[in-house]
């Protein structure tokens, strides 16, 4: 009876300790095989024998190109995130506050693009871009982004509005304000940590893009980071530089996994926004 | 959340100025769903569109201008040789249906195979991930403690790019890596073959599992505590608890979830072509199809291929919305009850004031 107790008690835990374990395990290996010298990159122990940062340095090592694909990464996903919160936003208050007609259509039209396959508008943009001269243009990867940015936001978006009480801009309202006023003074800023969260959440999705960078560009110099690291060759032709890719890998997702520690609470909030309902 | 405190503090003075200044929006209790009946029509409407009409016009030009293109530019063919010169001509040929009857000849095939590589993945993908993402927010909503450790943990793999962790597990299944360390077994993983697609699956349910974890634990926490109180009173069991209380209730937070997944899944590109490279004949996937076709500058072919993609994908999200029920906006019912509560409070409060 004791033992079926303590086992009750301690089951949890060990749930916990596996799921952690499950989602972390192969992050730590990128982190550690990311820390090993060439010569030990293919040893199995639990920690790198001795801590060698050369993998990074070959990483960072001007002929390598990362930091040009990294600022590439960081301009494709920082202006897609931007336009899409900026118009998002307009269109999810219209979502969640005004009543009018074809609402329910056109809200569920634009969430369906999201579902979209992104290589059926890539096929035809191509063909398109490659026409016009757009062809390793930081344009030609943020227009195809928006198809599933904006309806990501603009989904997260109206999550976030309809949550907030109809009393505040209706206060607002009678205090004087006109209905721009209202929105602009009282639900912009009073939805400020929803639209912050939706701006991660869009920025992620933007940052790990990889089929739209890999079709548009074929010039390295505009390579985003994802498609950068997948091309990544070694000194010798012969060897998969594993080290260095890890190195790589490493550099591009802490940025995330900071945002995810940090904000991991508002994450998940918007994550299952339409879920929980 | 916090901005719920907030009505009551600014409510003792707005009634009273709407009461003076807009008598005539009080007796409207007879419609209740719309807020401010009196301009909601036409006002309320041409606002509506001004805000949106630009993500519209957005999405009409990235999505549905580039699909219509698409259907076109599927009835062309691949550029041939000039007959009289000789040379590669500038035109692609019309072949009419060509590209899409082609797929029941001999160049079919390499179509068929990435038709049934996508649906395995899909399935298996996808049947795996819910188990697990069930299990897991089973799990993570006993715990009481640590549940922000886990729920940080939980978003790595989601955080991490698609291409990042398509490199990682090539790594780890490499021929000396760990994978093979840890069974004790030389399996060839990364090379043309079953085996591929195993490592596809494993590292796409790596990377995904959690995410239905998470969206079914939201659906989890909405469960009231009485229910399993009262099923506990009533001697069900544990199993009879989850098969009868905890599955039907977040049945409709897990169809969502599933039906996002298999959509994700049906489109998948990045994980294959990294983890076991382009045009490998046991992991193809309709878009790696597509993809490799355009990027050869065949654009009739991949158009196509596109479309029937597409098609596939349109069929199974209308399934599941039809057949299963899967109430993808977050039911505008609940929504609109809730509203509608929002709506009466005050207004019942401005009758008590002119009264």
């Amino acid at each position: 009876m004791t033992l079926t107790a303590k086992w009750r008690q301690w089951l949890p835990h060990l749930g916990i300790a596996l799921v952690v374990a499950y989602c972390l395990a192969p992050f730590y290996w990128m982190l550690v095989s990311s820390l090993r010298s060439t010569g030990d990159i293919f040893s199995t122990s639990l920690f790198p024998s001795s801590v060698s940062f050369e993998n990074y340095r070959s990483v960072f090592s001007p002929g390598q190109g990362f930091t040009r694909a990294l600022l590439n990464s960081l301009v494709v996903a920082g202006v897609t995130t931007a336009l899409s919160l900026l118009l998002a936003t307009f269109t999810a208050y219209a979502m969640a506050r005004l009543e009018f007609r074809f609402k329910r259509l056109i809200l569920t039209l634009i969430i369906a693009t999201s579902m979209f396959p992104v290589v059926s508008i890539v096929v035809p943009l191509l063909k398109l871009f490659t026409d016009i001269g757009w062809i390793n243009t930081y344009q030609s990867m943020i227009v195809p982004s928006m198809s599933f940015t904006l309806p990501l936001a603009v989904w997260n978006l109206t999550t976030f509005f309809r949550q907030m009480p109809d009393e505040l801009e209706h206060a607002a309202m009678v205090d004087g304000c006109t209905r721009g006023q209202a929105f602009r003074k009282v639900i912009v800023p009073l939805a400020a940590p929803g639209i912050f969260t939706t701006a991660i959440i869009t920025f992620i999705a933007a940052w790990n893009e990889f089929l739209i960078a890999l079709s548009m560009t074929n010039k390295p110099s505009m390579q985003t980071a994802t498609v950068a690291i997948s091309k990544f060759s070694g000194a010798t032709t012969y060897q998969t530089p594993f080290g260095s890719q890890m190195a790589a890998g490493v550099v591009v997702t802490i940025p995330l996994v900071v945002m995810v520690l940090l904000f991991q609470r508002r994450i998940v909030a918007g994550l299952t926004a339409g879920a929980a309902k | 959340m916090a901005d719920t405190a907030i009505p009551p503090d600014t409510a003792p003075h707005a009634p009273g100025t709407a009461a003076r200044r807009r008598p005539g929006r009080l007796p409207a209790p007879e419609r209740p769903r719309r807020r401010a009946p009196s301009r909601a029509t036409a006002g309320t409407g041409r606002l509506a569109a001004l805000l949106v009409s630009p993500t519209l016009l957005v999405l009409t030009v990235v999505v549905l201008y580039p699909t219509l293109m698409a259907l076109d530019e599927s009835l062309y063919g691949p550029k041939g040789l000039d007959p009289k010169t000789g040379f590669i001509s500038d035109t692609e040929p019309f072949v009419g249906l060509k590209n899409y009857t082609d797929i029941f000849t001999q160049a079919g095939d390499r179509f068929w195979n990435a038709f049934w590589n996508t649906t395995f993945f899909t399935v298996v993908t996808v049947s795996l991930e819910t188990l697990i993402g069930v299990a897991m927010a089973i799990v993570m909503h006993r715990a009481f403690r640590g549940r922000s450790v886990v729920r940080a943990g939980i978003l790595v793999p989601w955080a991490i790019p698609t291409a990042i962790s398509g490199l990682l597990w090539k790594w780890i299944f490499n021929a000396n890596g760990i994978a093979n360390v840890v069974l004790g077994h030389q399996v060839l993983w990364t090379a043309d073959g079953f085996s591929a697609k195993i490592a596809v699956v494993i590292a796409d349910v790596w990377k995904t599992a959690p995410f239905i974890g998470l969206l079914v634990l939201a659906g989890l926490q909405v469960i009231p505590k009485e229910v399993y109180e009262a099923a506990r009173l009533d001697g069900a069991s544990a199993l009879q608890q989850f098969w009868r209380i905890t599955l039907p209730l977040v049945k409709p937070a897990l169809m969502v979830a599933v039906l996002f997944r298999c959509l994700d899944a049906l489109r998948m590109f990045d994980l294959p072509y990294i983890l076991i490279g382009a045009q490998k004949g046991s992991v193809e996937t309709l878009s790696m199809l597509a993809q490799n076709e355009a990027s050869n500058v065949r654009f009739g072919p991949a158009s196509a291929y596109a479309v029937l993609l597409f098609l596939y994908v349109f069929l199974i999200a209308l399934a599941f919305v039809r057949l299963l029920g899967a109430d993808l906006i977050g039911g505008a019912g609940g929504t609109k009850k809730r509203k509608s509560r929002a709506v009466r409070t005050p207004r019942r409060r401005v009758r008590e004031v002119t009264a």
